[in-house]
């Protein structure tokens, strides 16, 4: 089920005194199950990347291929797409709209045309995984708190069986343990069900732990595509782009330099802890 | 002087259930003591729920305790004749940067507050023009607010509580909604108007990387005051700030489990260039012999001192 | 659709129409719409010059102005066919029961030239006027309102406050819109029925939000010490300059000279 971005450009108000390019010559592969990160400061062109990924927008040039399909061809079904490829916007609680949760979230299933018995199942089995409890499938989503409320939405998207889980800032605005509650359910959801996962971010060091291919987009260009630890070497060029590489690098680098052997690649914290205990020789 | 003082101040409302009986009372803000001295830049913690955006609330009257008291410059706010002095003195910048700007043209919304107060034209075009330089918007002023990004947003808010001089900056939750750019350029403006102007400032986040530069921390669950200090303090106690749902910086963790393996790190560890000082120190101290110290010639404490002078911010 | 709509936009301009006092503007363009209906034939000529040499004086471009047209030509043609052929007289043209008459002409032909000139007329105030002089005109000139009990100065800011929002929530449906369809909401097909159906989905939350937002600014207004308009300053205190005296002496000839062509001399 990957995705293949071919020279994709995408440009604001062609021929016109506005015209901008939110996207500049981006080729990219999406592989089968894998959990891939994608990172840019603001109008780096990272949402309008996304809105490719589902069809939501078409771009000015290139083409957009889902399994080897292009999604602009003639007849193509881009409506059958989107539930193939389930795109989960910044702030998804923001579109919430039915009486009771379990009804918002048999929304994309009832579109997908399934019967209101497969549908119970998809939403059920969707809250349950995203953590939302069995209580709370009969009140009103806006009755939740916000952090309920994003579970609710995801689970939304979640309930269409997606092959790909796109999701575009999901912590967006939660309290720290908020946010490692939603990531933790992220990477939970991508082993489980073997999905590919495509997480937008901002933050290095929410991506330095669980994603194991790294897009770096730049002023709508590609700046870089390969594993976490290989872009973060590359720390010095993440910062002129206005971004920082996660804390861990910084500390790594810094050891180094002042002749300290430790693993310079090395992210998280728990490699960090091992990486230099050894190289104080206490392990 | 005491710019905010809390007495025992608690906060209860009433929620009533889906069918509309029996009403649960809610305490969101419990007994809470708590002294600001002016010119203060305060960090106040907490998960969401915590009680810290309704303890904000009364800092500038728009919430009136239940229970105690609350003075805001030696006015209580109980008092309904003070509640546009305190409003004046005690202003306040909000989480969602769209929904608290007024005019479609920014100096017009810096402008909204001083004209409410009922300030001269003249002076309020002064305050105008004052309060965009010193919050670095004054090339913006003819912008419309819906072409900012969100951080220069939150900037034109702060400019528009300073024109109202007040004596302190509430800033609930600022940067929650802003990319890590934005959050460093609203709290650099806020770090910089308290430094230069004196104005007290009190943030509400649950970033903990903008609260090493506080004087003081303090930190709400279950809305209790729970904890309180200097950053480094606070910071000192990495367990208990998981078990308040809180984070601490990476930096902060990572020496928090060395320690734990048995190095000898001091605790509170707030920046790089400390940890690796410390590290070194280990290195220097343990595998090293004396002779090569000497050599070096170094020793420990020096180094230390180094560290808090690298560091001027913390100290 | 939206993009055609030039009344409500501001041209940026420096001239002496975007100098002019909002309230000359405001009341020179009602003076103006009267005179196109106290216009009989001859008037129109005065008419035609007065708003061409405003045009000029403007400094907009004639065919930005001309743009506005588009968003109401079929109402305009709409218009001119029924007058066309529904007015009795002398009859120069006949198919079956249509007909055409000589009185028919002529009243189509004016009823296109008053409704052309009424939205050109409009659409140079707000073309060199910002909304929010606009507001401020608006509650300057219906002041004398408040003393039987108008909320003339919170209809201002509530327009204003409305003039800010809008662009975030035209943004907002967008983003809505696009959050649904992802999950497979289909606004395109369907019969009038389902595609109304198929927009609560949008609507619902768009409400919910303005709520919020609405919630939100009325606390962030009353942290800035909004308490009505008693005892405000304001930035821009409107302030007549010598060239408001002379535009309202030139309007003021204008429409004396409109009911002269009209009652005196009937043309």
């Amino acid at each position: 089920m990957s995705i293949r971005l071919d020279h994709v450009t995408y440009t604001y108000s062609p021929g016109t005194a506005y015209e901008m390019h939110a996207l500049k010559d981006v080729s990219l592969e999406l592989p089968d199950g894998h959990f891939i990160g994608i990172i840019g400061h603001t109008g780096s062109g990272k949402s309008t990347l996304i809105q490719h990924l589902n069809g939501l927008m078409r771009p000015t040039s290139g083409h957009v291929y889902f399994n080897d399909e292009d999604i602009w061809g003639e007849k193509y079904d881009r409506r059958n797409l989107r539930f193939h490829v389930g795109l989960v916007f910044q702030y998804p609680e923001y579109q919430l709209f039915e009486t009771d949760v379990i009804t918002d979230v048999c929304f994309g299933p009832k579109n997908q045309g399934l019967s209101e018995e497969d549908r119970m199942k998809r939403a059920e089995e969707a809250l349950r995984q995203v953590g939302v409890d069995e209580s709370l499938f009969r009140k009103s989503p806006f009755e939740l708190s916000g952090g309920q409320k994003r579970r609710v939405a995801i689970a939304g998207v979640l309930a269409m069986n997606p092959d790909v889980l796109v999701l575009d800032e999901p912590t967006a605005g939660l309290d720290p343990m908020g946010r490692d509650e939603i990531l933790g359910t992220v990477a939970g959801l991508q082993k489980q069900r073997g999905i590919t996962v495509v997480l937008v971010s901002h933050s290095m060091e929410d991506v330095a732990e669980y994603v194991d291919q790294l897009i770096v987009m730049n002023h709508g260009e590609k700046a870089f595509d390969a594993p976490p630890r290989e872009v973060f070497s590359h720390y010095k060029e993440l910062e002129k782009m206005g971004l920082a590489a996660p804390q861990m690098t910084y500390i790594m680098h810094a050891l180094k330099e002042r002749g300290l052997d430790v693993d310079v690649h090395a992210t998280t914290i728990e490699e960090a802890e091992e990486s230099i205990l050894h190289a104080l020789g206490r392990k | 002087m005491s710019i905010i003082k809390a007495d025992n101040l608690n906060y209860d409302y009433l929620e009533y259930g889906e069918d509309g009986e029996k009403p649960e009372i809610t305490h969101a803000v419990r007994d809470v003591n708590l002294k600001i001295k002016e010119g203060q830049f305060i960090a106040i913690l907490g998960h969401n729920g915590s009680g810290k955006s309704t303890l904000a609330k009364h800092m500038n009257a728009l919430l009136v305790p239940t229970g105690g008291t609350m003075w805001v410059d030696q006015m209580d706010t109980h008092e309904d004749d003070e509640v546009w002095d305190i409003r004046q003195r005690a202003g306040m910048v909000f989480q969602n940067p769209d929904n608290q700007i007024v005019s479609s043209v920014v100096e017009e919304d810096v402008g909204f507050g001083p004209e409410n107060l009922g300030v001269p034209t003249d002076e309020i075009w002064k305050r105008v023009d004052d309060s965009l330089r010193k919050t670095g918007m004054i090339a913006y002023r003819h912008h419309s607010p819906n072409k900012l990004s969100g951080g220069q947003k939150q900037r034109v808010a702060i400019a528009g509580v300073m024109a109202m001089k007040p004596k302190c900056i509430i800033m609930d939750e600022p940067t929650a909604m802003l990319d890590p750019n934005g959050r460093h350029e609203v709290i650099q403006a806020v770090r910089d108007l308290n430094k230069s102007e004196g104005v007290t400032v009190i943030l509400i986040t649950h970033y903990m990387e903008e609260v090493i530069y506080a004087d003081n921390v303090f930190v709400m669950d279950e809305g209790r005051l729970v904890m309180q200090g200097t950053p480094r303090e606070i910071f000192s106690h990495v367990d208990e700030l998981h078990e308040l749902r809180l984070d601490v910086p990476h930096v902060t963790q990572l020496a928090h489990a060395l320690r734990l393996k048995g190095l000898d790190i001091p605790e509170g560890i707030l920046s790089i260039d400390e940890f690796v000082d410390a590290i070194m120190k280990i290195r220097d101290g343990g595998a090293v012999s004396d002779e090569r110290k000497q050599a070096l010639g170094e020793n420990p404490e020096e180094r230390e001192n180094k560290a808090d002078r690298e560091n001027p911010s913390l100290t | 659709m939206f993009k055609d709509i030039t009344i409500g936009q501001y041209y940026p301009a420096d001239s002496l129409i975007h100098k002019l006092d909002p309230r000359v503007k405001f009341v020179g363009t009602l003076i103006y719409i009267i005179s196109l209906f106290v216009f009989h034939t001859w008037g129109y000529v005065l008419g035609t010059v007065f708003l061409f040499s405003v045009i000029r004086l403007s400094k907009v471009p004639l065919g930005f102005m001309l743009r506005g047209l588009k968003a109401i030509w079929i109402l305009l043609i709409f218009t001119m066919v029924l007058n066309l052929f529904l007015t009795q007289g002398t009859v120069v043209w006949q198919f079956g029961i249509l007909h055409i008459t000589r009185e028919g002409i002529g009243t189509a032909a004016k009823m296109g030239i008053r409704l052309v000139y009424l939205i050109i007329g409009c659409s140079i105030m707000t073309l060199t006027t910002t909304p929010n002089k606009l507001t401020d005109a608006m509650e300057s000139l219906f002041r004398p309102l408040r003393k039987v009990h108008v909320p003339v100065h919170e209809i201002a800011m509530m327009m204003s406050i409305a003039l800010r929002f809008i662009p975030i929530l035209m943004e907002e449906t967008d983003k809505i819109k696009k959050a649904q369809m992802a999950r497979g909401a289909d606004f395109e097909s369907g019969n009038v029925i389902q595609r109304v159906k198929a927009m609560v989905p949008i609507l619902v939350p768009l409400f919910v939000s303005a709520f919020r937002r609405a919630n939100d600014l009325a606390l962030a207004m009353e942290a800035r010490c909004y308490h009505g308009g008693d005892g405000r300053t304001q930035m821009r205190p409107l302030v007549y300059q010598s060239r408001d005296l002379a535009a309202y002496a030139v309007l003021l000839a204008y429409l004396a000279a409109a009911i002269v062509l009209r009652a005196v001399l009937h043309w």
